[in-house]
């Protein structure tokens, strides 16, 4: 039951996105396409679960005994860097294809402020290892399905006239703002 | 000075260098700002317990007794026990947890309360800070209600809700109520016992 | 005095929210209050010029193919020194900004411009380039939370401007009230940039 609280809470109603404001930045530049979202948001769901499978471990075996808490953004943003290199290598060899889509994003998942504020956070709330990590992926695929539905409304509006100094980001986000609005009202599902 | 090469030994050289400075750096400002951090978050604690409880003379965060979760502070006045302030907690808060200094009497009636961490929707559920809000619960006796159940007005209790902030007001009452029964359970018993039976009836759960 | 242009550019031209629309998430996220969007820009200041000016003065120390990793110890140490600093001496204002704090890691200005210019360039320029970007971002966010704080909370800086119950424009601290008026003011920038040519 916990474990299910935990999901419908990241995925939909403190949605990482539209409720907690983390990952803006991947959110408004690959979210053109429906297919680019798709492999951003999978690639998103899988560093962030590893990563808050490792920085669970990294916090309690070395940290929390070394009484070095304070060292923790430190060496969790190395891990992450050091996950995303990981990830990158291996997309690069076996598919090509969604490496070449995702393009100049992909290094961006390390500034993604997702990936470290959901691992921050997963400490701060005291989950444990298998919580921190099922936290994680609902959040990501919490941000994966935020990313599908923008990306769904932008292909749509690109037929659509409008001023054009609303052109880019000020639609962007009045659109997020739209989808905000409409993910509040799951408030109080849990 | 020219850059340096990206050969191997500099690259291990200038990034263990960096991280030794940059460490040296960092465990310094630890060791200025830990004792003014531990003192800040005790300010704190001392601030709200004196907030929600009559004049005291003892030092109850030196009496800390932890109980179910919740951490209890005695507080006496020339010896004679004043009352309790509790820190509980309630997880149903819209932005999930957030924790509330409760002060009771002896007697199990609130004196007042402080609402010490919350991260709710800033404008709607962070107005169970205000006067208007809170105080409903000062010298309220929870044991003298329904069933000894704290509720807002909507699921027909007693409580006004803030407008817009159901679920806020609700989680506000869910902490108090913890805190009021693991209260009843464990202390209110002794010191009624030194005061006089019109407690007793609160101590009955 | 021709120095002064390095300050200035961060201020409206290339302003990190507005025009550059970088650090979005702290830009969205902090701005319930005017007072929130001063301690965030001050918190992100400091990280700016002092990470600008370390690594200005390190370059020619750092071989080309680890910077990215030694920027993120420099920023990353400048951000742990701003959290144990604002956790000792302003806590109140540490609880509000929460997560946001160690986050400033990863907020894309500071890396952004540690790639973009304080490794090509000079210590006093880096450190007027930080400065300048960080009291942009500070204005922007400052104004982002005092629009919010007026609209939604009928007062500014904690100061009421309306009676105590009067009904405001709640969603406006709501979180789709952030994207609503961060869209709108990027597309006021916009349209301001080309009437006047800037």
């Amino acid at each position: 039951m916990e474990i299910i609280g935990i999901i419908i809470l990241a995925l939909l109603v403190n949605n990482v996105v539209l409720a907690q404001f983390l990952g803006i930045c991947p959110f408004l530049g690959v979210s053109q396409k429906v297919s680019t979202s798709l492999g951003m948001g999978a690639a998103v769901i899988f560093v962030m679960a590893l990563a808050n499978l490792v920085t669970y471990l990294i916090q309690f075996f070395i940290l929390v005994p070394l009484h070095i808490e304070f060292m923790q953004t430190i060496t969790f943003i190395f891990i992450i860097a050091f996950l995303v290199q990981v990830v990158e290598i291996i997309l690069k060899k076996a598919a090509p294809a969604l490496y070449q889509a995702l393009g100049i994003y992909l290094p961006l998942i390390t500034t993604n402020c997702a990936v470290l504020g959901i691992a921050i956070l997963a400490v701060q709330k005291n989950y444990s290892l298998v919580e921190s990590v099922v936290y994680a992926s609902a959040i990501a695929a919490g941000f994966t399905l935020a990313l599908i539905l923008m990306a769904g409304i932008r292909e749509q509006m690109e037929n659509t006239g409008y001023p054009a100094g609303m052109k880019g980001f000020p639609m962007s986000l009045i659109i997020a703002g739209l989808l905000s609005l409409a993910f509040m009202g799951f408030a109080g599902l849990v | 000075m020219a850059k340096l090469e990206s050969s191997l030994r500099n690259m291990i050289l200038s990034l263990l260098l960096i991280s030794l400075v940059m460490s040296a750096a960092l465990g310094f400002v630890y060791n200025l700002t830990k004792d003014p951090i531990a003192a800040a978050s005790k300010a704190k604690e001392v601030k709200a317990v004196k907030e929600v409880l009559p004049e005291f003379d003892n030092d109850p965060t030196t009496e800390i007794k932890v109980v179910e979760g919740l951490t209890f502070y005695p507080a006496t006045q020339g010896g004679k026990p004043i009352g309790f302030a509790v820190k509980t907690y309630t997880e149903k808060g819209y932005s999930g947890r957030f924790d509330l200094m409760v002060g009771f009497l002896p007697d199990g009636k609130i004196n007042n309360i402080v609402v010490l961490e919350q991260k709710e929707t800033p404008g709607l559920g962070t107005k169970m800070k205000e006067p208007k809000f809170k105080d409903q619960f000062n010298t309220l006796d929870i044991g003298s209600l329904n069933n000894q159940e704290l509720k807002v007005k909507k699921d027909g209790g007693t409580i006004d809700a803030i407008s817009a902030a159901t679920i806020s007001s609700r989680a506000f009452c869910d902490g108090v109520q913890k805190a009021y029964n693991i209260y009843m359970k464990n202390f209110a018993m002794n010191i009624a016992g030194v005061n006089d039976s019109t407690m007793m009836k609160g101590g009955k759960q | 005095m021709s120095q002064l242009k390095y300050f200035t550019n961060g201020l409206f031209k290339e302003n990190p929210s507005f025009v550059l629309v970088l650090g979005t998430c702290p830009t969205l996220a902090v701005t319930t209050a005017a007072i929130n969007g001063i301690g965030m820009g001050a918190a992100t200041t400091f990280v700016l010029v002092f990470s600008n000016l370390m690594i200005a003065a390190l370059k020619d120390l750092i071989p080309n193919k680890v910077r990215i990793a030694a920027f993120i110890v420099i920023i990353a140490t400048f951000v742990t020194i701003v959290d144990l600093v604002m956790k000792a001496f302003t806590p109140d204002l540490y609880a509000t900004l929460g997560i946001f704090i160690p986050l400033i890691v990863v907020n894309c200005i500071i890396l952004g411009r540690a790639e973009a210019f304080a490794q090509k360039s000079n210590v006093v320029p880096a450190i007027l380039d930080g400065l300048g970007m960080g009291i942009g971002f500070t204005l922007a966010i400052t104004l982002m939370g005092s629009i919010r704080e007026i609209l939604g909370n009928g007062s500014i800086f904690n100061i009421k401007l309306v009676a105590e119950d009067a009904n405001t424009i709640l969603i406006f601290i709501l979180p789709p009230g952030a994207f609503i008026t961060y869209g709108y003011l990027i597309a006021i920038m916009n349209r301001m940039k080309k009437r006047y040519n800037i």
